[in-house]
């Protein structure tokens, strides 16, 4: 960004009208055309207010006509002159009797000014224009019941145009959404590329959920209850328990009917569950990684009820997707798994050694704490257990039981 | 019988046609008519719970002859009768004539596709968060990603979520176990390197799995779930590190 800005410098000085002077002869009105902001409507404001553009913010004038900025994009925008020109405003020349329709020279500008905004919102000025539209919920909220319309951000999954159109970024779940009306579906999601939404919550942490989410608690007996079933309470909270979160939540923009108002989480439970994870203890609710999300995890999850029993794990059509919205409670949880996505301690490379996962669930049972290994497929909460065991039995280092 | 007919036959056949045709009633499948004369199936519903309740029902039914009513009452008693006729939908969509119906529409999408783009398009099914009325409006189930998503429209949002019950879709998949979606891409899609890794993974988990539990192979939530696509945010081409362990965590959950 700071070569960006260097070069916009530059510009400023005396580059700029030679470049475009350099790239045509014949450019004579086009500075003032270009820099006096006239009263008509310019092509970048009808583009990004025309409807189903919503999720483009307006790229600086300053920014396309920055030569360096366009570093490699001409081959891939056929019509590349006219294209620029009708972008940034200029008046197209005498001779555009070349072009055959205007409407080509149209999907040209169109395609040109989305790969410039790809460019331009992973600037800093870009960054701050798209968490103005974030706030102000643009990009719209999260289809998912559970992220209580969390605001989405726009991303793609390529950065080449013309493979895949818009997806919707959510910071809670952590998924891309297709959006809701199909006046997107013509955006190209190489317009805003696969990076921008990384860096924008690396930039903005406050927009992001944490990793780890604390186990809800039910207010009234939760003193009581705490010292021994600590390790049963989570992370499947029952539907009735609310979940703790602070109220840093975006205001949803959709309207939501009133009955929901039920599902909306109460406010923190200050007290001893916070205590335990944040070592600084009180009410703070921080992420020891500074440049993680900085925004208390939403981290209800939906539990599959028939007649209000839970549909068993081992059932044909039982759960088998829990892990997709599961948290740690802890930051530290993180930790106890290595770069392969593996449980750090239990050797058991896969597939491969039996006996030595049978060793393991003695190991456990040995150690007089319960349910050993072998029972994991039972019950849900007795892989909690079995978790809780292995953080006691391994790591030993979270004070868990006060 | 022309003084019989009620005002809805000039629309429709019936009351129930009518209503479902009506926009915003898309979700909602047809009860058979014999399974609401049947009084059993109505047990619980009375005056206290749905107002003007034996009027409501004749329109359901179309033998209300509303002729002598006046405006506010024929409305009071039409809004009786949605809500009445969604209470014994919600019953009657997990009897077996029901669930058959409505496999028809979750076949047809007419609920929907999950917005998750991992989940492929994957058709939806209604469900209640409570089956208690007037307390939190329809969501709808991906039996895919197993998570539940608000419906994309307005008119849908609102729809009471009693009106199909907690149960429902669950109880769906249990009877018709051939239309639980597998977690992967659908067939005939293409697999990269990576998925075919770890199809072999699967393989190898499967025979530990039944080796060791006897659960076999179809129980094991690690087998199934192998396939699922996860979306990894990427910063110029490398993973975002606290995402990144977050997404290993999920793997570790999920394998174990």
């Amino acid at each position: 960004m700071d070569l960006n800005q260097r070069y916009q410098n530059l510009d400023e000085r005396d580059i700029d009208p030679d470049v475009l002077a350099h790239e045509e002869d014949m450019f004579d009105s086009s500075s003032q055309g270009s820099s006096t902001q006239t009263s008509t409507i310019t092509w970048i404001n009808w583009f990004t207010s025309y409807p189903g553009h919503e999720y483009f913010c307006e790229v600086h004038e300053e920014f396309i006509e920055d030569d360096f900025n366009l570093t490699g994009l001409q081959s891939m925008v056929p019509f590349w002159k006219e294209a620029l020109e009708m972008v940034i405003d200029i008046e197209p020349e005498e001779d555009s009797s070349k072009i055959p329709d205007v409407s080509i020279v149209e999907s040209s500008a169109e395609l040109l000014y989305g790969l410039v905004h790809q460019r331009f919102i992973c600037t800093k000025a870009g960054l701050a224009a798209m968490a103005d539209k974030y706030e102000q919920g643009h990009f719209g909220a999260c289809p998912r019941v559970f992220c209580m319309a969390t605001h989405v951000l726009p991303c793609g999954r390529s950065d080449m145009p013309g493979v895949d159109t818009v997806k919707l970024f959510c910071p809670n779940c952590g998924d891309i959404y297709t959006p809701p009306s199909s006046k997107y579906a013509g955006v190209d999601g190489a317009f805003f590329g696969t990076s921008f939404a990384a860096l924008f919550f690396q930039t903005y942490p406050e927009f992001l959920s944490a990793p780890f989410c604390v186990p809800p608690q039910p207010p009234t007996t939760a003193s009581s209850y705490l010292p021994n079933t600590s390790s049963l309470t989570s992370p499947s909270p029952s539907p009735s328990a609310p979940s703790s979160s602070k109220s840093i939540r975006p205001t949803p923009d959709r309207t939501i009917p009133l009955r929901d108002d039920i599902l909306l989480p109460s406010p923190p439970r200050a007290g001893r569950m916070n205590d335990l994870i944040s070592p600084t203890g009180g009410e703070t609710y921080i992420n020891p990684d500074p440049y993680g999300g900085q925004k208390p995890a939403l981290g209800k999850k939906y539990q599959a009820k028939i007649y209000g029993f839970n549909v068993s794990e081992r059932a044909q059509s039982g759960p088998r997707m829990k892990w997709l919205r599961e948290r740690p409670e802890r930051y530290s949880d993180l930790d106890k798994v290595d770069w392969k996505g593996r449980w750090k301690g239990t050797n058991v490379s896969q597939g491969q050694d039996l006996g030595m996962d049978m060793r393991m669930g003695m190991e456990v049972l040995d150690e007089n704490v319960g349910k050993g290994r072998l029972f994991d497929d039972d019950e849900e909460v007795d892989d909690d257990d079995d978790e809780e065991e292995e953080d006691e039995g391994l790591g030993r280092g979270v004070g868990v039981r006060g | 019988m022309e003084e019989m007919s009620t005002e809805e036959s000039d629309y429709a056949d019936s009351w129930i046609s009518w209503f479902l045709s009506t926009k915003g009633n898309e979700y909602f499948a047809e009860v058979d008519e014999d399974y609401i004369f049947d009084r059993f199936n109505l047990t619980g519903l009375n005056s206290d719970v749905v107002a003007e309740y034996p009027k409501a029902l004749d329109l359901i039914t179309d033998s209300l002859d509303d002729e002598a009513l006046d405006d506010d009452t024929r409305e009071t008693i039409e809004h009786s009768a949605r809500f009445l006729y969604g209470l014994i939908h919600a019953r009657y969509i997990v009897t077996s004539r029901g669930l058959a119906k409505m496999l028809d529409k979750f076949r047809k999408a007419d609920f929907g596709r999950c917005p998750r783009v991992y989940c492929y398009s994957q058709p939806l099914l209604p469900v209640g968060l409570s089956d208690i009325p007037d307390q939190k409006a329809v969501k709808l189930y991906c039996p895919r990603c197993e998570d539940i998503y608000s419906p994309k429209s307005n008119r849908h949002g609102t729809i009471d979520g009693a009106f199909f019950g907690t149960t429902f879709p669950h109880m769906l998949l249990m009877v018709y176990p051939q239309a639980i979606p597998t977690k992967g891409q659908p067939v005939g899609a293409t697999t990269g390197g990576l998925m075919d890794l770890r199809g072999v993974q699967a393989v190898r988990e499967g025979g530990i799995v039944s080796g060791v539990g006897g659960v076999g192979t179809l129980g094991s939530t690690a087998n199934v779930a192998l396939k699922a696509d996860t979306y990894q945010p990427r910063l110029f081409g490398f993973r975002v590190h606290e995402e990144a362990r977050l997404a290993r965590w999920r793997q570790a959950q999920r394998d174990q």
